[in-house]
């Protein structure tokens, strides 16, 4: 078992910016073709995984390296 | 391109085109920078818009225009409609014409107009926002401004580099998806809402027809309630339920902010407009004109502020005075009643729509529904009186 971690479903997402909007860490930034996750930042609130539409975004369990 | 602009906006929707033809007009020199490849597109809007708003800022064209709308059906849980005719016209637009013409407006206006440029960070200078970064064709490039706008929609990060608290609570959410679909049998000449925990919770489905059996149909589910299924399962069984024959033109993903007005608009030489300023009506959700409306005023202070060579918070901030007097108030007022009508239950709203088609038809209004909703607060009556004149 490792850290959790929110990891995004890439195909599924729709690039909406919904998770964005409801980070209050500023983890998240949605750039022109893909969403970028600040782990450093994540507080694992899950405020993105409940909000987002398609529910792209999950957690799960970071394996270390 | 050059280095340096009075005012840089960032995002071409609605509210950035509306902020940069304003601000062209005031005779500020401006570039307009959009992050994806076309103005337009995608498409992640209902498309709805009423007439004498749209009119404060623009003169509407027929080409924008998918259909004209004369009024709205409004479906209870237990299925019972109620019919609101407006003295308003609605227009369900065509988003992609009409941002593609507002941008081209501002490049006539003296606009230079910017495509597949993704700004990546905000320059400062003394605590005071200087110009952007950009990424441009693989190129990073630093372009300096008096004045940055940030219109960069739902997702906005320009208003959080300049340390304004834009983050939307989930409450203050809605989680929306929309497919845009042919063969669906509904009357076109008005648009439709359906309510009920089951359909939306903590929002709305919409059907929005656009003209020849194709119509947006989508809908939003408060983030609060979206924990525990996703907008997109329901739409799904939306569709099935009342729409099983239509087939699916295109599918999009939204987030809708129905919030209370931000505390903060405004930063030492930047402006927030749009969604980005999480200016829609929380009760509707639209927020085409009234980022527009918004934008326009923030366009004429930042021109006029550029011309006094004062880019202070202190200066910008009558902006947000004046959205505030026009727009800012109502806003407030219409955050109040989301927060009565929310709590409102499935039996409140049957309640509701049965006691309003027993009220004459001559005092039927918009007004007069939401009184019967909020039957039992009469201070929250007052407050829609306010805004439903």
């Amino acid at each position: 078992m490792g850290e959790k971690a929110i990891r995004l479903k890439d195909d599924l997402c729709d690039l909406c910016g919904t998770c964005v909007a409801v980070c209050p860490a500023d983890a998240l930034e949605l750039t022109e073709c893909r969403l970028l996750i600040d782990r450093a930042r994540c507080t694992l609130c899950l405020n993105c995984v409940y909000a987002c539409p398609f529910a792209c975004l999950e957690v799960h369990d970071e394996v270390p390296v | 391109m050059k280095s340096r602009y009075d005012v840089i906006v960032v995002g071409a929707g609605p509210a950035g085109s509306t902020a940069a033809r304003f601000a062209a007009m005031g005779g500020a020199s401006v570039l307009l920078v959009e992050k994806d490849r076309e103005v337009g597109i995608p498409v992640r809007c209902a498309e709805g818009v009423g007439e004498k708003g749209l009119r404060q800022v623009v003169e509407p064209q027929e080409r924008w225009i998918d259909r004209v709308i004369k009024g709205a059906y409004l479906y209870a849980p237990n299925g019972v409609r109620v019919c609101l005719e407006t003295n308003d016209i609605g227009y369900v637009l065509n988003r992609k014409t009409f941002d593609y013409d507002l941008a081209r407006l501002a490049a006539a206006a003296g606009a230079q107009v910017l495509t597949k440029a993704y700004v990546t960070g905000l320059l400062m200078h003394d605590g005071v926002v200087s110009g952007v970064y950009l990424n441009h064709l693989g190129q990073t490039l630093s372009v300096q401004s008096a004045i940055v706008i940030g219109a960069d929609g739902v997702e906005s990060k320009v208003g959080r580099w300049a340390g304004l608290r834009t983050h939307v609570s989930l409450h203050d959410i809605e989680s929306c998806a929309q497919v845009t679909a042919s063969n669906v049998d509904i009357e076109d000449t008005h648009c439709h809402f359906f309510f009920g925990r089951q359909v939306a919770p903590g929002g709305y489905a919409w059907v929005f027809p656009k003209g020849n059996g194709v119509a947006n149909i989508g809908l939003g589910v408060s983030g609060d309630c979206a924990r525990t299924k996703p907008a997109w399962a329901y739409l799904e069984e939306f569709l099935a339920r009342r729409f099983p024959r239509v087939s699916v033109l295109t599918t999009v993903a939204g987030g809708v902010p129905v919030a209370r007005p931000l505390r903060r608009l405004v930063a030492n030489g930047l402006m927030l407009v749009g969604d980005a300023a999480r200016q829609a009506n929380p009760v509707s959700g639209g927020g085409i004109v009234s980022g527009m409306i918004a934008a326009k005023i923030a366009g004429q202070v930042a021109a006029r502020a550029v011309q006094e060579g004062d880019v202070s918070e202190q200066r910008l901030r009558e902006y947000p005075v004046l959205w505030h007097r026009q727009e800012g108030r109502a806003h407030e007022r219409f955050y109040k009643l989301k927060e009565a009508i929310w709590r409102l239950t499935d039996e409140d709203l049957d309640r509701t729509a049965e006691a309003y088609l027993r009220t004459p038809e001559e005092r039927r209004s918009l007004l007069n529904l939401f009184a019967t909703a909020l039957v039992n607060q009469p201070k929250l009556i007052l407050e829609a009186a306010k805004v439903f004149v």
